[in-house]
């Protein structure tokens, strides 16, 4: 394991990332490829997660396309798979549009790119150590995500038929949506073609697993174990306690999940009967021998996926809460309560899984403490954002594209949390489960809040990464271009949901009580279409930026934490001075700090200097 | 420029608000009968009615605490856009009786929420339409992609496994008005959703379980009945009808159909 190496005479300089002083030279596959240097992780996985980004953009173009225009020829989908057919989309494949929009989201975006790229990149340089604990199961935990991605491609009917056996190509792609509910899921003439791409996607889902799963190992020893002399609990900021947090959720929860998929997996090739109960007849298939249960899986998948939605915001929270701060030159609100709350959250994002089961035959009276559970996390929820706006209130605020990333988290998570309420309220909840009011909530919840944090976290970060800036304007004209086709195209789905429309239709107009609601959908359409291409500006601005952007120092935002006192981009161990902490990351307008109105949590300043009542 | 911003957050949110209010007179509300002029549907099933109140009581909340934060936020935001270079700022850890007072409001909000809508639930799976109370009308079993019915025959009860005079439907589930009837949900296959938006009813059928469904009728129309639950391809073409009657007429309707289903076409209609 690498030790602390002071470089002092690599000083400023922004090109020494990649040497030790005593080390063996490193070839470049070793330092840009296998690199075992959290900061390349780091790198890596944001670069994969934003070229996923596009992709599961591009699907859920797919998916808005068909709404819009049903049964009608779609663009370059349709030319690429059904050019025999003019180019009209069939209903499996919809189902796998949607199925493998919203997995590429959630397995191969919101977690990898929040635990992934932020936690590795952040944490050792945030809590002042050299690397992580495990360099190597880090660089692992990024190699494991390729298996993974190639696997969801082969599920998408991506592969050659001789090596992947899905029949049919995209045609046949996986069709049981991310939750993957058996029996659909369970058994292969369910869903007609997608025999084998069921079974790679499990194994994908599996391998993501395993990559999180070193990932959280990691940072939880991390966190405990390398902190800089001086950084106790209470002085980490807020997104090291997310990352924490979120390590240990993921790893109690996952393990119930690789579990489920390796039994849903035997049940598909090995004959087992974990989720198959007894009689059943699909497609004039024999009747299944049986045995099993088929909620069983929703219990395990919700296990793990509710904490895991939680998996999906907290870093954003954390990262949220640090930029927020510093944008308003102001000390966080609430430093406590942020991270009680955050601890609450996870405490009970474990006994809440039934919500998503409420109408689902389990037991009616579970249904009423699934009920209170899920009321109660609304509070956490809450204290954290009043402490958001508590935090911007008598700032002076910096209203560049970070603060209006930021800004707009917690607007968006106010929607999405409080249409959480109408859902938890499990009557209301058996009109609109399943309808599109619930895929309006998971929206705000994972893009208005999670993807609008991490935009700004791209744009805060980026400069320690680069040792260069990256254009402000444009990133604006990106926020803008986000915000309000994220709006216009996500908003009017709580109204969908209200008039009944039921989620995962490839075509709801042919009922009459939803034939009025094309007209909106097609404006939601052209909305998102707009969100899409909005998203090449932040690319190009990333790309742009990274050769060509305003070169800056260690500290552009004057930003308290020890990340800042690191050269831009860091080298090889980091930091070229030890870090030693003597204050909290939020002490932005300090009175003991002089005519600053920022005070690294390294700066030392003499008792005298403090007045009586001095703050650490 | 810090003004046009918070302009812009608190625009979002007008915004917002105003679609929402509007949208009931687009047909963007529930679905169901109108009633006055406001263009919100209204169920047609008593537990319908209860749901409905209690959306609306949420939302009546919701709609506070939204407009509420949202005008703090906007203060909040203009505030720090319009300070003075020469101003302090604020230099606050926070408020220890801020932070008590935002944790026992809205507990105090959810737990109410919470305690007031367990009667709603209690009504839809406990009380009131017990199965003893309710007729079971029907099987309904869900396959991939249609909905099978089977009724007892008239004045018999409905039995758990298939009778020699057993009725039977595809994609058209009749039920009387005016009581509570309770039918029983299986599927033959993959997981599906009973789901009549005009009612409020929805529920999985689940693979290997038989779960009863009680509800009501208020009004004798045809409702729209779909699947809420992925099921295949065809999910969204599972489309059937719910044809409420009154009393005589679903007898009579099942005396109909009973004719029509057994005859053999060796007898002579009668006469
Ligand atoms: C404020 C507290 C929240 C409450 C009370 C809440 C409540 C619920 C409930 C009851 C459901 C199930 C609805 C149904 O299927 O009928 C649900 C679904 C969902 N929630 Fe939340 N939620 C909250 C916050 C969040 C957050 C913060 C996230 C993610 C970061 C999230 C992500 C999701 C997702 C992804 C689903 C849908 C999963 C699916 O069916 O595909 N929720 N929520
Ligand atoms: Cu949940
Ligand atoms: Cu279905």
């Amino acid at each position: 394991m690498s030790t602390l190496h002071p470089t002092l005479d690599h000083a400023g300089h922004d090109d020494s990332h990649g040497h030790g002083h005593g080390h063996h030279e490193l070839t470049f596959i070793q330092k840009y490829v296998f690199s075992t240097d959290h900061k390349i992780i780091g790198i890596q996985f944001l670069v994969t997660t934003l070229l996923m980004l596009m992709v599961g953009g591009a699907l859920a173009l797919g998916v808005r396309w068909q709404l819009a225009r049903p049964w009608e020829y779609m663009p370059i989908a349709g030319d690429l798979t059904f050019g025999r057919d003019g180019g009209q989309i069939s209903p499996e494949y919809y189902t796998m549009l949607f199925t493998m929009h919203a997995t590429v989201m959630i397995f191969l975006v919101i977690i990898p790119v929040l635990a992934g790229a932020f936690g590795n990149f952040l944490i050792p340089l945030m809590i002042g150590a050299d690397d992580m604990a495990f360099p190597t199961l880090n660089m692992l935990s990024y190699w494991f995500m390729w298996p993974a991605i190639l696997f969801f491609a082969f599920a998408l009917g991506l592969g050659p038929e001789w090596l992947t056996h899905v029949r049919g190509g995209m045609d046949a792609g996986s069709a049981q949506g991310w939750t993957s509910y058996p029996l659909l899921s369970a058994l292969k003439q369910a869903a007609p073609g997608s025999e084998m791409s069921q079974t790679w996607w499990l194994m994908a889902v599996t391998f993501v697993g395993v990559s999180s799963m070193m990932g959280s190992v990691n940072y939880m020893t991390t966190i405990i174990n390398m902190r800089a002399p001086g950084m106790t609990l209470f002085r980490m900021p807020l997104t090291i306690w997310a990352m924490f947090i979120t390590a240990i959720l993921q790893a109690f929860a996952l393990p119930v999940l690789t579990a489920a998929g390796f039994m849903l997996v035997a049940d598909r090739v090995l004959g087992t009967c974990f989720f198959i109960p007894a009689g059943i007849v699909v497609n004039n298939a024999a009747p299944t021998i049986g045995g099993g249960q088929t909620l069983l899986w929703q219990h395990l998948f919700w296990f793990y996926s509710h904490p895991a939605v939680y998996i999906m915001l907290l870093p954003a929270m954390g990262m949220v809460s640090d930029m927020l701060s510093c944008m308003s030159r102001k000390p966080i609100f609430g430093y406590k309560p942020m991270v009680y709350s955050m601890a609450a959250i996870a405490g009970l994002g474990f006994i809440v899984w039934g919500h998503h089961m409420f109408i689902s035959g389990m037991n009616p009276a579970l249904g009423m403490t699934f009920m209170v559970s899920t009321m109660m996390i609304a509070l956490p929820s809450a204290i954290k954002t009043f402490n958001w706006i508590g935090t911007i209130w008598g700032g002076r605020l910096q209203f560049n594209a970070v603060m209006l990333n930021c800004i707009a988290f917690v607007s968006m998570f106010i929607i999405g949390g409080l249409s959480g309420i109408f859902m938890a309220a499990v009557p209301v909840d058996i009109y609109i489960h399943d309808t599109y009011f619930i895929v309006a909530h998971f929206h705000y919840v994972l893009f208005g809040s999670t993807l609008f944090g991490v935009f700004a976290g791209i744009q805060f970060w980026f400069p320690k990464m680069w040792g260069r800036l990256m254009n402000d304007s444009v990133a604006k004209v990106h926020f803008v271009l986000s915000f309000i086709g994220f709006n216009v195209t996500f908003f009017p789905m709580h109204l969908l949901g209200v008039a009944g429309m039921p989620r995962r239709y490839a075509d709801p107009y042919h009922f009459e009580y939803l034939s009025h609601l094309l007209p909106l959908n097609q404006v939601m359409t052209a909305a998102a279409f707009l969100m899409g291409f909005a998203q090449f500006l932040l690319l190009g601005n990333f790309l742009f930026s990274i050769f060509f952007g305003e070169k800056c120092g260690r500290n552009p935002w004057n930003a308290n934490g020890l990340e800042w006192t690191a050269p831009s981009p860091p080298g090889h161990g980091n930091f070229d001075i030890l870090p030693v902490v003597y204050h909290g990351p939020y002490e932005y307008s300090s009175p003991i700090s002089g005519d600053k109105d920022f005070l690294m949590q390294t700066e030392y300043i003499p008792l005298a200097q403090r007045g009586i009542e001095s703050g650490h | 420029m810090g003004r046009f911003w918070a302009v812009f957050f608190v625009a979002s949110a007008v915004i917002a608000v105003g679609l929402c209010w509007v949208a009931p007179s687009y047909g963007l509300w529930f679905p169901g009968t109108l009633k006055g002029g406001f263009g919100a549907g209204v169920a047609h099933s008593s537990i319908g009615k209860k749901i409905d109140d209690l959306f609306y009581l949420v939302l009546v909340i919701v709609a506070v605490t939204y407009i509420g934060t949202h005008a703090v936020l906007g203060y909040v935001l203009w505030r720090g856009a319009t300070i003075k270079p020469e101003e302090k700022v604020l230099f606050s850890h926070g408020s220890h009786s801020l932070e008590v007072i935002w944790t026992i409001v809205p507990a105090g909000i959810l737990l109410y929420i919470a305690l007031y809508q367990m009667d709603v639930w209690a009504a839809y799976r406990f009380k009131e339409f017990s199965p003893k109370k309710a007729e079971a009308v029907a099987e309904v079993t869900a396959r991939q992609f249609e909905w099978r019915i089977r009724y007892p025959a008239r004045g018999k009860t409905l039995m758990p496994t298939p009778q020699p005079d057993d009725v039977y439907t595809v994609n058209e589930l009749h039920v009387p008005t005016g009581r509570p009837v309770s039918i029983s949900l299986k599927t033959e296959d993959v997981q599906h959703a009973f789901f009549v938006p005009e009612l409020r009813i929805k529920q999985d059928a689940v693979p290997g379980l038989t779960i009863p469904v009680w509800f009501d009728v208020d009004e004798p129309r045809q409702y729209e009945m779909v699947c809420a639950e992925l099921c295949g391809w065809g999910h969204y073409k599972m489309k059937a009808r719910l044809i409420a009657v009154s009393d005589e007429d679903f007898g009579a309707w099942k005396d109909k159909a009973a004719l029509e289903q057994f005859d053999d076409g060796f007898k002579k209609p009668a006469e």
